[in-house]
């Protein structure tokens, strides 16, 4: 661990609105063993969430986003690992726990839903069971206990006739309503915070809103915390508070969501924000970012999104690192600071105007 | 209900199966080059005894026809007259057959108690040197004739050790049960290779899965994960594959039977095969098929009690 | 974290993932083995000067490393070596032809039930069915009884059931191909069927079916030596290696290597396909 282990005083200093932070993360670094090497998947990330708060991260596939939500359960594939960093619960390191420990404190607090909701549930165990588990198993209620515990959170995640489908099996339900079960399912071990890793991505576009709604209203209700990893900057603006924008493993701007939105100080989020279709736009175009995102095993110089800057001048290419994540405006009413890592974040006023980035995002569809 | 659906929309599809496997063994003696009775009379050919089979095979008789009388006798369990016993191909088969199942159930258990092991051994330490010395298993056993297998076990553990008798069936439960050990080591150390590879396969692609993950992610322990969730879907996948193998165990029997001189149908086969007893050979071939029918028949039953995606398919 | 500060710079190589066409160490392994068990096979008789069949009572069952007879003699005073060498002749001429005519049939079976569909299919996979149900050994020991013992009613027997494995291969690859793109945008421009089917399906299909054959061919020599262990193959006296593991069984607790050795000499052969079988898998990869 060669991450710079703070005080915990000083990290359980309060963020947001007064409020404890529940979770912080101080300079990850997850890893990937290649046969020539290795991929440096995610390259110190920090962030914090605070009780009851919802926080997103934003990137392409491949930003390392998922990586960083799996490393904070524990949850790495075969053969990636953490190679660096630390993770505080309550203000408490609990990077140091061995392997067991660990899980155990960090289950305890965050539960997980994921992305393909079929994948995700056991096919060969009925959907109430897997409810139902965690408050059997972990909890020690009896199976009637555990069954009503089980019918009641189906019951609160909007599923119709809970005690009948208690009974059902995954492939016998729809899309929407095992992502509903998923979510039940994390809510049964009683969490603090829940991770939820593009939740909403693999739905039909009603149903995603539907499931979106769930997941917020069950956080205001419960005062859960939340971590909302996705690709798509728009399900995050409806949902979260602050924002972390990932780019080639590494957080590239963060801030509080309207202010990152209205005021970019990134040229990713920028064409981030300009790749989101405007539906008010009269011709309905989604625009890509050109390019392609850096090899992680291989070098580079500076900035590892100056290939693919459309405001990239010779200095962003000159420094023998990634730019540091620099303060450029106090956060609005406390909501911790607005961070970017680009060198020239100062002269973004005035990309709006320059027309260049959207000639190069048409050129390249 | 669904499952009481599926066993009968198994069992129909059955139907076109054992036909074609009647009509398979009907048509094995119109591949006999001639006229089959002089073939098979051998040295014994004379014009009467000729008659004689044509007259008792239906040889004179229109090709549907004679199938169709095949068939017919087939249903009442009828499997022919044996030339060289002089009593019914059932019967002989019927006293046969004891030793052949106690080799193939006893064959399975050990491949089962020999590679299921190995394969979550494997799986639990993949890429480490347990894994690759276990992945190199098939690559050495897949040319492993599994009658040199049974003469190397009968050298080393019935000659040298001692150990086991060297064939036979013995007398009594224990002579059995001794008796059966190395044929039954034989034919399952025949399907070990293959068995370990598709084994480890399904294996890893169930510990792999998304649910797994969930499942950590309750923040279950591990037992519980492995028990409560790993390995049901894990028999799921390995049943298919023991289905799919247990033909080719069969199959092998037939061959070390003959190596530790235990008497049951397939030694009848080889021997009738000598004597050029050809009803018999043609009433085992059928008994073969059918076995492997049956044990495909349980290993789809038991996919389906263990899967209920399957159910609906 | 400050110590260290040059992410994306700790790689030492940049190349990380397996090119195609990079060196293939388990196909080149197993090709050099197979080559030169099949070239000690082809080169007998510069091998060995002695008489594969050549008896000689007065030197019968002499053990490995006897002077003019490395690997010994049999109970007949045959050499070993010469009789392995020869025996592999036989053995793998057998097992690499018996398998060409199951591969051609059950190839063009396969890609035309899997591009016809319907009934067609419907009654060549009942077809399948019937001879699956069957346990291999079993229905080639029953077709070789009732074709008569010998090499020719082995290339019709295991023709006549080694069809089936490549046809359901094939079949599954044809069906997976039909949807992909390259096969719509060839039906699309109107190409004559059978162009379609061999010019554009086979290629892509038939990897799967020669990835098979390695493992196939080994399945099929172990036949023939089971075949001739029996007394239903290579009738005596050619030499075969099934025979003569049948020859030292009786000899087993004083000549122990007689039987030994031809059946090391299969596993052998079998190890050999098994890495090519690997490296082509390797290569070309699993579906």
């Amino acid at each position: 661990m060669i991450g710079v282990r703070r005080e915990p005083q000083r990290l359980a200093a309060p963020v947001g609105d007064g409020v404890n932070t529940l979770l912080e993360v101080h300079d990850l670094e997850v890893e990937i063993p290649l046969p020539h090497g290795r991929l440096r998947a995610v390259r110190g990330v920090s962030l914090q969430v605070g009780a009851g708060e919802a926080i997103g991260v934003v990137g392409e596939s491949g930003s390392g986003k998922s990586l960083t939500l799996r490393a904070l359960l524990g949850l790495l594939p075969h053969p990636a690992r953490i190679s660096g960093g630390s993770i505080l619960l309550d203000g408490v390191d609990v990077t140091g726990l061995p392997t067991r420990r660990r899980q155990q404190v960090l289950t305890e607090a965050m539960s997980m839903v994921f992305q393909d909701s079929l994948t995700a549930l056991n096919p060969v165990m009925r959907v109430g069971d897997q409810i139902a588990e965690v408050p059997r198993r972990r909890f020690g209620m009896s199976r009637s206990e555990a069954h009503s515990r089980a019918v009641d959170l189906m019951d609160r995640v909007g599923i119709p006739d809970p005690e009948k489908r208690f009974r059902a099996y995954p492939h016998e339900l729809s899309g929407g309503m095992r992502q509903r079960i998923c979510i039940a399912i994390a809510l049964s071990a009683a969490p603090r915070l829940i991770l939820a890793d593009e939740p909403t991505t693999a739905l039909d576009v009603t149903i995603q809103a539907q499931v979106l709604d769930l997941i917020d209203t069950l956080r205001r209700d419960e005062q859960l915390g939340l971590v909302l990893v996705s690709h798509d900057l728009a399900v995050v603006s409806q949902t979260c508070s602050r924002v972390y924008v990932m780019y080639a493993g590494r957080v590239v701007e963060s801030g509080e969501v309207r202010e990152l939105l209205t005021g970019p100080r990134h040229p990713y989020t920028f064409a981030l924000l300009r790749s989101v279709p405007d539906p008010d736009a009269p011709v309905h175009r989604l625009l890509t970012i050109p390019g392609q995102p850096p090899d992680l095993t291989g070098l580079h110089r500076g900035c590892s999104f100056a290939p693919r800057c459309a405001f990239a001048q010779e200095q962003c290419t000159t420094e023998d690192d990634d730019p540091q994540l620099v303060p450029v405006a106090a956060g609005e009413s406390g909501s911790g600071s607005h961070d970017s890592a680009c060198i020239r974040w100062e002269s973004a006023a005035g990309w709006d105007s320059d027309p260049q980035p959207v000639d190069v995002l048409e050129r390249h569809p | 209900m669904n499952q009481v659906l599926y066993i009968l929309r198994r069992l129909v599809t059955l139907i076109p199966v054992l036909l074609g496997i009647s009509v398979l063994v009907f048509f094995l003696i119109q591949l006999v080059p001639g006229d089959p009775a002089v073939t098979l009379l051998g040295s014994h050919v004379t014009d009467a005894g000729v008659a004689a089979l044509h007259q008792q095979l239906g040889l004179d008789q229109p090709l549907w026809r004679q199938y169709v009388t095949f068939l017919g006798r087939l249903l009442h369990g009828n499997l022919g007259e044996s030339y060289q016993y002089k009593s019914s191909v059932s019967a002989l088969v019927l006293q046969n057959v004891v030793p052949t199942v106690w080799l193939i159930v006893t064959g399975a258990l050990f491949a089962v108690l020999i590679s299921v092991p190995l394969a979550v051994w494997a799986a639990s330490r993949r890429g480490g040197a347990a894994d690759n010395a276990i992945r190199s298993i098939p690559l050495v056993g897949l040319g492993m004739p599994a009658f040199w297998l049974g003469i190397m076990l009968v050298l080393l553990l019935s000659l040298k050790a001692q150990l086991f008798p060297a064939s036979g069936f013995g007398t009594g439960f224990v002579g059995h049960v001794e008796s059966i050990i190395l044929p039954a080591l034989t034919v399952a150390l025949a399907l070990v290779p293959i068995l370990v590879r598709s084994l480890r396969a399904g294996l890893l692609d169930v510990l792999q899965s998304d649910y797994i993950t969930t499942a950590h992610s309750k923040g279950l322990g591990t037992p519980r994960v492995v028990l409560g969730h790993a390995l049901r879907n894990a028999a799921v996948s390995s049943i298919t594959v023991l289905g799919v193998n247990i033909a080719y165990l069969i199959g092998s029997t037939i061959v070390v039977e003959r190596v530790f001189a235990l008497n049951g149908i397939g030694y009848l086969m080889l021997t009738a095969i000598l004597n050029r007893d050809f009803p018999i050979v043609q009433g085992v071939t059928l008994v073969f098929a059918v076995m492997v029918v049956t044990v495909n028949l349980l290993t789809d039953l038991a996919h389906a009690a263990l899967d209920p995606r399957v159910r609906l398919a | 974290m400050t110590a260290i500060a040059f992410p994306g710079r700790t790689t030492d190589a940049a190349t990380p993932r397996r090119r195609r066409g990079a060196v293939n160490l388990t196909l080149i392994a197993g090709l050099t083995l197979f080559g030169l068990i099949a070239l000690a096979a082809i080169c007998a008789p510069l091998l060995t000067s002695a008489d594969p069949i050549a008896q000689d009572l007065l030197q019968a069952r002499l053990p490995p490393g006897s002077p003019g007879h490395l690997l010994g003699t049999d109970q007949l005073g045959r050499d070993v070596l010469s009789r392995l060498l020869y025996g592999g002749r036989t053995d793998l001429q057998v097992g690499v032809l018996a398998v060409v005519t199951p591969f051609v049939a059950g190839t063009v079976l396969g890609l035309l039930t899997g591009w016809i569909g319907g009934w067609f299919d419907l009654v060549v996979m009942r077809v399948v069915d019937v001879v699956v149900a069957f346990p291999f050994f079993v229905l080639v020991i029953a077709l070789v009884f009732a074709l008569g013992a010998g090499t020719g009613s082995i290339y019709v027997a295991i023709s006549m059931v080694g069809w089936v494995a490549y046809c359901r291969i094939v079949r599954g690859e044809v069906l997976r191909a039909k949807e992909q793109e390259y096969a719509l945008a060839a039906r699309a421009s109107g190409l004559p069927t059978w162009r379609i089917l061999f010019r554009h399906l086979l290629p892509n299909v038939v990897v799967q079916a020669v990835v098979f054959s390695m493992s196939d061919i080994v399945l099929t020599i172990l036949a023939i030596v089971t075949l001739s262990y029996l007394g239903l193959g290579v009738p005596p006296p050619t030499p075969d290696w099934g025979s003569m593991i049948q020859d030292g069984q009786q000899f087993l607790l004083t000549q122990w290597y007689i039987a030994t050795i031809p059946g090391l000499a299969v596993v052998l052969v079998g190890f050999a396909l098994a890495l090519v079988a690997d490296g082509l898998v390797e290569r070309f990869g699993q579906r």
